[in-house]
């Protein structure tokens, strides 16, 4: 019985209304679905930028619109030798930092790439410094640092006695300077070990194995194996990696706020000194603006050193 | 060139114990399949052999050295891995000159001993491609070629084909022989496809659950089988067992339909033990025969040089490839007859050859 109601039922044939039709034409389709993003960059990304690039050519203060002043920011800024020591701090920290970071990064991903006992749990150890809000971690890294209270002088001074006076982290400009690049090391090693580390996943073992028996040392494993496959990956993370570290605020916005006598402001820094507390936000809008060449080419470094290799393209011939 | 020695080997990871003691001979210039089905131990052992896996006990020589605690390089053996394994960031060259590389030799070296290498190969065109550039069957060539140019005492060739579509596997099965027959290099190969085993080998050696069933050139396998594994795993479509009782000379299944004893063999014919036992028949051993055993059919399969057909007998399913075209259809009864000369009986419970 069931089985003759069965055959005799037909699927109904949906009737296009115009609503239907509007979706089904593509054009149409392809804009609505650009349309949240489409805003979002508008509104979150050009609308800002814009802004500043805008107010970077004004003398506009907190409280009263600016005019229009061409370069006369920058020109302000050539002769400012705050600037200049912000710009060479910037590289400075981003260089090393950079460096350090990779070099420990890699390091750990290496080591967590063996197989260790407790693999897992150390893989999230690994991963706090960078879940923990950074400022918290600075304001840990302030009390490692404080003149009176740091465990470091604690420890030099009351416990080993190789030390009569506490360290002096903070007060002056290149202990200050060294102390922040530490900090931000410290909190940049997960994100380039564990990036690195799933790189490291990325290269089939067989390929150690067949090293081995063509009598590779671990060096030259290393060297022939491990490094170059892992280059397109180490490429993008180092260029997140310069990018987040060159625009970095909070480690020293927390810490030092640009002390000791301006010498650790970050142009990040320095650009919210000016143009927030300072209230000029044209001369900030301009140090912030400054930062973009940096960007652009930290951006190019990437475009040139992610374009993929030639061993990694398709098949065909060459 | 080299012997190598394989003695009462056992490997355990952990409490797991995957082989269970097993010793193998393989002549110099032998070219030696271990076969068997995923998880039998067989690439362990070649693991082992090629210093990837340590030895848990027992000996490994190869060329009459023991080399349990020699470090891989200095074992003197090349491998080819299952998925090549070739360095994807270099070419061909590279990937074929890495070893020398290594022990930095000079340019003109490299060049001589990889040229030899593409050379027997037919890669000459091909050095300064990339792997992701090459079809499998170049890339296995390119595998095959690094373990030329090492000059090696063994070969080791792990599943090397089963990464290949079917008509390059049957290709380069023949290359690799012939190479083999070229080279005459000692060769250790490992595959769980018995049609590669049977094609290639000097010896077998055939591997179930960590333990060898039996070793023996291809064709003792297939014509003596020592147990129900060996007889099954070896030879396509898989020999039938019958399940029946040898009594008064017969053996007769639960329904009454009685089979022929073997004549071959010791305790073959009339002599053969009475009681439970498992009666194993080649499919292209059994023959249409007026006066045969009444077979149901149930499939016919015609491959063009043979027809399959499957059946059943006494409620039991037996195959049958037959040289003749068979036009039976699915219900009719076809009488089969087995070439008592060429069955098989096993015990029922050990599994052994009777």
């Amino acid at each position: 019985m069931t089985v003759a109601t069965m055959t005799d039922w037909a699927r109904a044939k949906p009737q296009p209304n115009w609503l239907m039709k509007l979706f089904d034409y593509k054009p149409f389709l392809v804009f609505v679905c650009l349309l949240p993003a489409l805003g979002l960059l508008l509104v979150f990304l050009t609308y800002p930028l814009g802004l500043g690039i805008w107010l970077s050519f004004t003398d506009t203060k907190i409280g009263r619109a600016g005019q229009f002043i061409g370069l006369e920011n920058f020109e302000y800024l050539l002769d400012d030798p705050q600037f200049w020591s912000a710009v060479f701090y910037s590289v400075f920290y981003t260089g090393v930092a950079t460096f350090g970071k990779f070099a420990l990064g890699l390091w750990l991903a290496l080591l967590l790439n063996n197989h260790i006992p407790f693999k897992s749990l150390l893989r999230a150890v690994i991963l706090l410094p960078w879940i923990v809000p950074t400022v918290l971690s600075a304001l840990a890294f302030w009390w490692l640092y404080d003149p009176q209270f740091s465990v470091f002088s604690y420890l030099a001074v009351d416990i080993l006695h190789i030390r009569s006076r506490p360290f002096d982290f903070l007060s002056t400009t290149w202990p200050a300077r060294w102390s922040l690049i530490a900090a931000n090391i410290w909190r940049g090693i997960p994100f380039v070990a564990i990036s690195l580390l799933a790189g490291l996943q990325t290269i089939s073992p067989s390929l150690y194995e067949a090293a081995l028996l063509d009598g590779s040392s671990p060096w030259q494993r290393f060297r022939y194996i491990t490094f170059p496959l892992l280059m397109p990956i180490l490429a993008i993370v180092m260029t997140f990696s310069i990018i987040f570290t060159f625009t970095d605020f909070q480690l020293v916005y927390a810490i030092t706020r640009g002390g000791p006598l301006n010498s650790t402001h970050l142009m990040a820094t320095l650009a919210f000194q000016r143009g927030i507390s300072g209230g000029e936000l044209g001369e900030g809008a301009a140090i912030a603006v400054a930062m973009i060449p940096f960007l652009v080419g930290a951006t190019l470094f990437s475009y040139f050193a992610l374009s993929r290799r030639k061993w990694q393209q398709g098949e065909g011939d060459d | 060139m080299a012997t190598v020695e394989i003695r009462d080997v056992r490997k355990a990871f952990g409490p797991l114990e995957v082989l269970h003691g097993v010793s193998v001979d393989m002549a110099d210039g032998e070219f030696v399949v271990l076969v068997g089905p995923s998880g039998c131990g067989k690439s362990t052992l070649l693991r082992m052999l090629a210093g990837l896996e340590n030895i848990t006990s027992g000996e490994i020589a190869i060329g009459g050295k023991v080399v349990n605690t020699v470090p891989p390089k200095d074992r003197d053996i090349a491998m080819v891995f299952q998925n090549y394994a070739l360095y994807p960031h270099m070419t061909v060259f590279d990937n074929m000159a890495f070893s020398l590389t290594l022990a930095k030799a000079p340019k003109a070296v490299m060049e001589q001993e990889v040229g030899r290498a593409a050379k027997i190969l037919g890669l000459e065109q091909l050095l300064q491609r990339y792997p992701r550039q090459l079809s499998g069957g170049q890339r296995q060539r390119v595998a095959m070629g690094r373990a030329i140019v090492r000059n090696p005492q063994v070969f080791l060739f792990d599943e090397p084909l089963s990464n290949l579509d079917a008509k390059l596997r049957v290709q380069m099965r023949a290359e690799i022989k012939e190479l083999h027959q070229r080279l005459k290099v000692t060769t250790v190969y490992v595959t769980h496809d018995q049609i590669e085993a049977m094609t290639m080998a000097d010896k077998i050696v055939v591997m179930n659950g960590g333990n060898i069933e039996q070793i023996g050139q291809p064709l003792d396998l297939y014509d003596r089988p020592a147990n129900l594994f060996v007889a099954g795993f070896i030879g396509s479509p898989a020999m039938n067992m019958v399940k029946g009782t040898v009594t008064g000379g017969v053996l007769r299944m639960d329904d009454g339909t009685t089979w022929p004893l073997p004549t071959n063999g010791p305790n073959g014919g009339i002599g053969a033990k009475e009681g439970p036992a498992v009666y194993g028949v080649r499919p292209e051993h059994l023959r249409l025969d007026g006066n045969g055993i009444p077979a149901t059919v149930q499939v016919v399969e015609p491959t063009g040089s043979e027809t399959q057909v499957m059946m059943k007998i006494g409620g039991q399913s037996v195959i049958g490839a037959f040289r003749e075209r068979v036009t039976a259809k699915p219900g009719e009864i076809l009488p089969v007859m087995p070439d008592p000369s060429l069955v098989h009986l096993f015990d029922q419970q050990s599994g052994r050859r009777l």
